[in-house]
């Protein structure tokens, strides 16, 4: 990342810092207000989760530099990605499917499984 | 022996030892907190009678902008030491110092309050993975102050001795911050919000 150290770049890198945390505290008040509005479930999560996925890359790009970073860092965050992606995918799949597979047993109740 | 690339980068990879080293921790840990988000979708989702207690949301919402301000501090630290002006340095990273200890105090006040509330880890699932995340959350704050209150006490000798590798310390602690910043950044709607 970075690396240049030249006060004025130094400066203009300050800048930018501040102009991010200006940007997260405005969005992190943004957050809190939507969350007061009567929305339905699916509007609050998706807003909430695109506002916090805004936040997330600029302290990514901005604080943690993935703006103009190594190649081998892409190249590790890419492989987590991977991973961090089927780690949700995989068992909420797996839930998924059963969904619907109402079973009846005696003395069980649709869609509860045995074991409780 | 001397060990190669602790301050310069290594060619092929363009990075200096510390550097890959905590990027493929912080991977690791994308994983460790992905893993309980995962759960959390799935008890959510899996649970008809899913029971939301009020959380105290001006309080976390308080920790959030401490948080912010702390990833502030302490990457004007980093670059503080790189202008060679280590008294600014200090401040800075002792500032971040105080706000994550103040993240601590404000958790731990949130702690108290749930208690009193009767809420607790084993109250419903709710309050098992409130715990879980926030917890572990706060364990890595911590960690993160051990760390700061070395590099400002005992391991501000290097600064004297191998002032270049130094510096990539506190870079380094400063992109394991931002990660600290980053969950929270999403724990925060996740588990107060929603």
């Amino acid at each position: 990342m970075g690396g240049h150290n030249s006060p004025e770049d130094i400066k203009k890198e300050t800048r930018t810092y501040l102009l991010v945390f200006a940007a997260l505290a405005v969005l992190t008040i943004i957050t809190v207000t939507v969350s007061y509005l009567d929305l339905n479930r699916a509007q609050a999560i998706t807003v909430a989760l695109f506002v916090a996925t805004i936040k997330g890359g600029l302290v990514a790009a901005f604080f943690m530099h993935l703006m103009s970073e190594e190649k081998f860092i892409y190249s590790v965050l890419v492989l987590t990605l991977v991973f961090f992606v089927a780690l949700f995918v995989l068992p909420i799949g797996t839930y998924a499917d059963a969904v619907g597979d109402h079973f009846v047993m005696e003395g069980v109740e649709h869609g509860e499984s045995e074991a409780h | 022996m001397e060990i190669p690339y602790t301050v310069e980068a290594r060619p092929d990879t363009g990075l200096y030892n510390a550097k890959m080293g905590i990027w493929l921790f912080l991977a690791s840990e994308v994983m460790l907190f992905g893993a309980l988000f995962s759960t959390y979708i799935i008890l959510r989702t899996g649970n008809p009678d899913w029971v939301q207690h009020p959380m105290n949301v001006p309080l976390a919402t308080l920790n959030t902008m401490i948080l912010i301000s702390s990833s502030v501090t302490v990457i004007m630290s980093w670059v503080s030491l790189r202008l060679k002006n280590f008294a600014r340095y200090r401040m800075y990273l002792a500032g971040t110092l105080v706000l994550a200890g103040g993240f601590m105090v404000v958790k731990a006040i949130e702690y108290n309050q749930e208690f009193t509330q009767g809420l607790f880890p084993w109250s419903d699932n709710y309050m098992g993975i409130y715990f879980t995340l926030t917890g572990l959350h706060g364990l890595h704050v911590l960690g993160g102050m051990v760390v700061f209150g070395y590099l400002l006490g005992p391991g501000a000798k290097m600064w004297k001795t191998a002032p270049e590798q130094y510096v990539n310390r506190i870079e380094c602690v400063g992109l394991y911050w931002h990660f600290v910043d980053l969950v929270w950044i999403f724990l925060f709607p996740s588990l107060y919000l929603l």
